[in-house]
């Protein structure tokens, strides 16, 4: 199976599909892989690192495109600048392009990809399940967008982020609000915090309170009860009286704080305004906004998709290509995300895809399947979080409830063959016996509670007692007959080994024991 | 010395054991209890050498003094991980003694009883001998076992089953004849033949037992012992022997009904051997799925970020001997003030409590190694779980596979933990055979490797 990765054509995308890294990796699951002239240029990955990994340097676009039985891409299919035709035009039947597609958003080309008769799957897909999450694309991006929007901020902002007292004057730390708390949001607070930021977090759903507290940030938590938790993990929209609470909070944080960062999504929807140009106002000088949700028309209501504004003196950062600028970073983790997804299309291991629809993670993933339109996938069994997934009941069975009567019926069965032996057998035996009764149930009585991290040196004890048969040795050793002797001294022997040997390896072990 | 002086002799030295046995069970008290059991010891053995009975002390001291010495240089000599084979050779020990003093009683005392008393008496003699024979024997082969000489995996003869009940009856027809026998020649003659089918019984017994289930046998042949020692104090009508045989016997017993237990197994079909190789379903279930390997850097790493931390030490970390590595590892985590604790399971290890002694040899305080029951509901909250050559003992299955060979058997949940890091020299299953779908859990990373050289590597960087 050859597997091709175009350029990416998008103005000023500067990922790639994959990295030298990774095709060494595919090419032991059994890939060839093809690589355009040029690819990973933007991502600083040359021709030559490619071609030392065992790929193949195609120049020619179409070529490339034709040969591939696998296309890996970055972004969906669009209008190729120099072919002058639409890279959707080059797929054909049999094909298989894994890309971001956005389905929801791009009726259009899902239309024309459909019309190819190839396969298409969309990183953006893939559901969150937690045998996927390897091949979740969206949470490794989210990542470093999270990651980069704070070193944009801390770019356009004029102090430091950490508070310091030095020769020349006292620094204040910088106080950064992230709003959303999902992956992007908590990369974001990794990074704030690790830079010394006071840094506090908002999100509609409760639950990841925790997940921000052990990143040592603030959780603010709005007295309200309402979940905010949809399917898949992702938030909700939340209801009106919540989102007016919610606004409060906001006005009264955007006066307070230097930096926000903004991550608040719902898949399928134009993201939520939660930021008003009064709060903007109300924001100090130089103070920065960092809107991640600008590529759904931006949570900031000043925001410009894809560029710097400033407005009532405070910087609106609302790049949308975020992940693009960490270029090689982004590629490798998108690029093993590609990887993951690729061998769990080839269960045999040998380079043969098979799109295998009864696969949860492989059916969601797949939106055009042999130019049908698969899209949306039914819903997902599982979210990131079970909700409390009942605990399998303890299999340990349950203690047999003896009868009472067979319990009664033992005693009498076993005081029916004491009295039979009594008749039969001499008093002495009798007495013997009773003490070798009682020496059992003293037994049972003392060990039942031994803890067991003292079960071996409890062995070695019990071990070196019971060389106590050293005694019957002994007696017999002066008994008149040679064998007898013999016999005996052997066993005085080896008993004797038994004794010394077994306290003293106790002993040994015992001395290690230790608070 | 007055026989009666020897009695009280040999009641002070019974309580002792008693209690020796009951300071056992508490690491506070163990050391004290191990004083009694050797002072008890040693006021038996000496009431009994300076008693009416014996006479012919030259070479009782010799034997006694060359006996104590070989087993004081085993003492000293031993490795901690050698542990559960010393325990093992010990107990063939006694079960020889045994059988060596029947004989020595039967060819001693025939012809002085007559009726009852003698049928009994033969009985007794019998019963020493068998019991002794089949501890021995049994001893021995696992012996062989843990060393690694003898192929852990069992050994199932065809139709063991009725060779055990051929074998059984055939000791009891013997029996009989024994009992019955007019002549010492004709009595020795038998004693012999019982003797052997003992032995074969013996080895035949632990052979078909699977190594997983090793613990359970060498604190079964613990308690052989004891009944041995038991038989042999009604042959010579020693109280002394009596009761501390069957003090060993009954102790070892419960330990291990209670060691079954924790493995959810009954404590017949252990003795019956060779558990979940009959039915053998459920070995078929293949694990699709990714296994992660991770290098010891990245296991470094990982520790650094973790807080709390949980290792599970099995078998592989005593045949790596690994134990004073993983306490380096500890006592660095624990000075940078992360939580360290260990999770012993109840049969980890080839030995009960095997994994406790190698901790307490590398100077592990014993507050931080919890017990399974202990730990198990922590899992969920910890950060990494290091799982050091353990196998059968964190495997999902036996929770979610009924058809699972180690189905039921309860394990130490270290899935539910953010991380587990397995510690393993290469994907082979266990001892009990079964494939471990853990290492194939999306948060599971593989360290293959020998558990000591990993182990050091990981120490290197956390430097």
């Amino acid at each position: 199976m050859k597997i091709a990765v175009p350029r990416e054509i998008h103005a000023g995308e500067r990922r790639v599909a994959t990295t030298p890294d990774v095709i060494k990796h595919l090419i032991k699951a059994g890939f060839e892989v093809h690589v355009e002239s040029g690819a990973g240029a933007g991502a600083n990955f040359s021709d030559a690192a490619y071609a030392a990994a065992g790929a193949t340097v195609v120049d020619d676009t179409r070529i490339l495109w034709e040969a591939g039985d696998v296309i890996l891409k970055v972004r969906a299919p669009e209008q190729h600048p120099e072919l002058a035709c639409d890279e959707a035009s080059l797929l054909k039947p049999g094909q298989t392009l894994i890309s971001f597609v956005w389905p929801a958003q791009n009726a259009d080309l899902m239309a024309r990809l459909a019309a190819t008769g190839a396969n298409v799957l969309a990183m953006d897909s893939v559901p969150r399940i937690s045998r996927a999450q390897k091949m979740d694309a969206l949470s490794s991006m989210a990542n470093i967008a999270g990651y980069r929007a704070i070193i944009e901020a801390a770019n356009q902002f004029g102090r430091f982020f950490t508070g310091q007292i030095t020769a020349a004057g006292k620094v204040p730390p910088a106080k950064v609000l992230i709003i959303g708390a999902g992956v992007a949001g908590l990369a974001a607070v990794g990074a704030a915090k690790s830079m010394g930021a006071i840094v506090r977090a908002f999100d509609t759903r409760p639950e990841v309170k925790e997940q921000v507290e052990s990143m040592d940030a603030d959780f603010l938590m709005l007295e309200f009860e309402e979940e905010g938790a949809g399917s898949g993990g992702y938030a909700k929209t939340m209801s009106e009286e919540f989102i007016a609470a919610e606004m409060a909070l906001f006005a009264e944080q955007a006066r307070e704080v230097d930096i926000i960062v903004t991550t608040a999504l719902i898949p399928g929807k134009p993201a939520p305004k939660l930021i008003t140009a009064a709060m903007v106002e109300s924001m100090a000088d130089g103070s920065v906004i960092v809107d991640l949700a600008a590529e759904q028309g931006g949570n900031c209501e000043l925001t410009s998709p894809g560029e710097i504004t400033v407005a009532h003196g405070v910087t609106i950062i609302g790049y949308t290509d975020l992940p693009s600028r960490l270029a090689t970073q982004s590629s490798q983790l998108y690029g093993n995300n590609l990887r993951h997804l690729l061998n769990e299309l080839t269960p045999e291991n040998d380079g043969a895809v098979v799109v295998n629809m009864e696969d949860e993670a492989i059916r969601g993933a797949t939106v055009i399947h042999a130019g049908e339109i698969t899209w949306p996938p039914p819903a997902p069994k599982l979210s990131v979080a079970p909700p409390q997934a009942s605990a399998p009941p303890p299999v340990m069975p349950a203690e047999r409830k003896r009868h009472p009567w067979t319990s009664v019926a033992l005693l009498v069965v076993g005081a029916v063959l004491l009295w039979a032996l009594g008749r039969i057998a001499p008093p002495a035996f009798m007495s013997h016996f009773t003490v070798f009764v009682l020496a059992c149930f003293i037994g049972y009585q003392v060990i039942w509670n031994v803890t067991p991290a003292l079960h071996t040196p409890l062995m070695s004890v019990t071990n070196a007692i019971s060389g106590i048969i050293v005694i019957g040795a002994i007696l017999q050793i002066s008994a008149g007959s040679l064998g007898v002797v013999v016999l005996a001294s052997l066993a005085t022997l080896i008993a004797m080994i038994n004794v010394t040997g077994g306290f003293l390896v106790t002993q040994r072990m015992l001395r290690m024991f230790r608070k | 010395m007055a026989s009666g002086i020897v009695t009280a002799s040999y009641i002070i030295a019974a309580v002792l054991f008693i209690l020796s046995l009951g300071g056992l069970s508490h690491p506070e008290t163990a050391r004290r209890g191990n004083a009694y059991g050797m002072s008890g010891m040693l006021i038996a053995i000496a009431a009994t050498v300076f008693g009416s009975e014996v006479s012919n002390y030259a070479p009782l001291m010799l034997v006694m003094l060359v006996g104590g010495t070989l087993g004081v240089i085993a003492a000293r000599r031993v490795q901690m991980t050698e542990m559960p084979e010393l325990v093992a050779i010990l107990h063939s020990f006694v079960g020889l003694a045994a059988v060596l003093i029947g004989y020595a009683t039967y060819i001693d005392s025939t012809g002085h009883l007559h009726g009852a008393e003698r049928a009994i008496h033969e009985v007794e003699i019998y019963l020493g001998i068998l019991i002794g024979a089949v501890t021995f024997t049994g001893s021995v082969v696992a012996f062989g076992k843990l060393r690694g000489k003898i192929d852990g995996k069992p050994v199932m003869l065809p139709a063991r089953h009725w060779l055990n009940l051929a074998l059984l009856v055939a000791s009891v027809w013997l029996g009989v004849e024994f009992v019955g026998s007019a002549t010492t020649g004709w009595g020795i003659f038998l004693l012999v033949i019982m003797t052997l089918i003992a032995f074969a019984f013996g080895v035949h017994m632990v052979m078909a037992i699977g190594g997983a289930d090793m613990p359970v046998v060498v604190s079964m042949l613990n308690s052989y012992s004891g009944w041995a020692a038991a038989a042999t104090g009604f042959m010579l009508s020693n109280d002394l022997l009596i009761v501390t045989g069957a003090l060993v016997g009954s102790s070892g017993a419960i330990l291990s009904y209670i060691m079954c237990r924790a493995m959810n197994r009954h404590f017949l079909s252990v003795i019956a051997g060779g558990f979940g190789t009959s039915s053998g379903s459920g070995a078929g279930v293949a694990y699709d799925g990714e296994v992660e390997s991770i290098s010891a850097d990245e296991t470094a790493e990982l520790l650094r970020e973790a807080n709390h931390v949980v290792i599970v030490p099995g078998y592989g970390m005593a045949v790596a001997q690994a134990q004073n590595t993983v306490y380096e590892i500890t006592k660095m985590l624990r000075e940078q003030g992360k939580e360290v604790r260990f999770a012993i399971h109840p049969v980890a290890g080839r030995m009960p409590g095997h994994m406790n002694v190698l901790l307490a040899e590398a100077r592990v305080p014993y507050d931080i190694v919890l017990e399974m029951d202990e730990i198990n509901e922590d899992f969920p909250t910890t950060d990494v779980v290091i799982v050091i050559g353990a196998n059968d003992i964190v495997n999902p299955s036996a929770q979610t596979e009924p058809e699972s060979p180690i189905a039921g058997m309860p394990v130490l949940e270290v899935w539910k933990a953010t991380t587990a890091i397995v510690l393993k020299r290469s994907m082979a299953s266990g001892y009990a055979g079964v494939d471990n779908p853990l290492f194939f859990r999306e948060n599971t990373r593989m360290l293959f490797g020998d558990a000591k050289q990993s182990l050091d590597a990981v120490l290197g960087s956390l430097h």
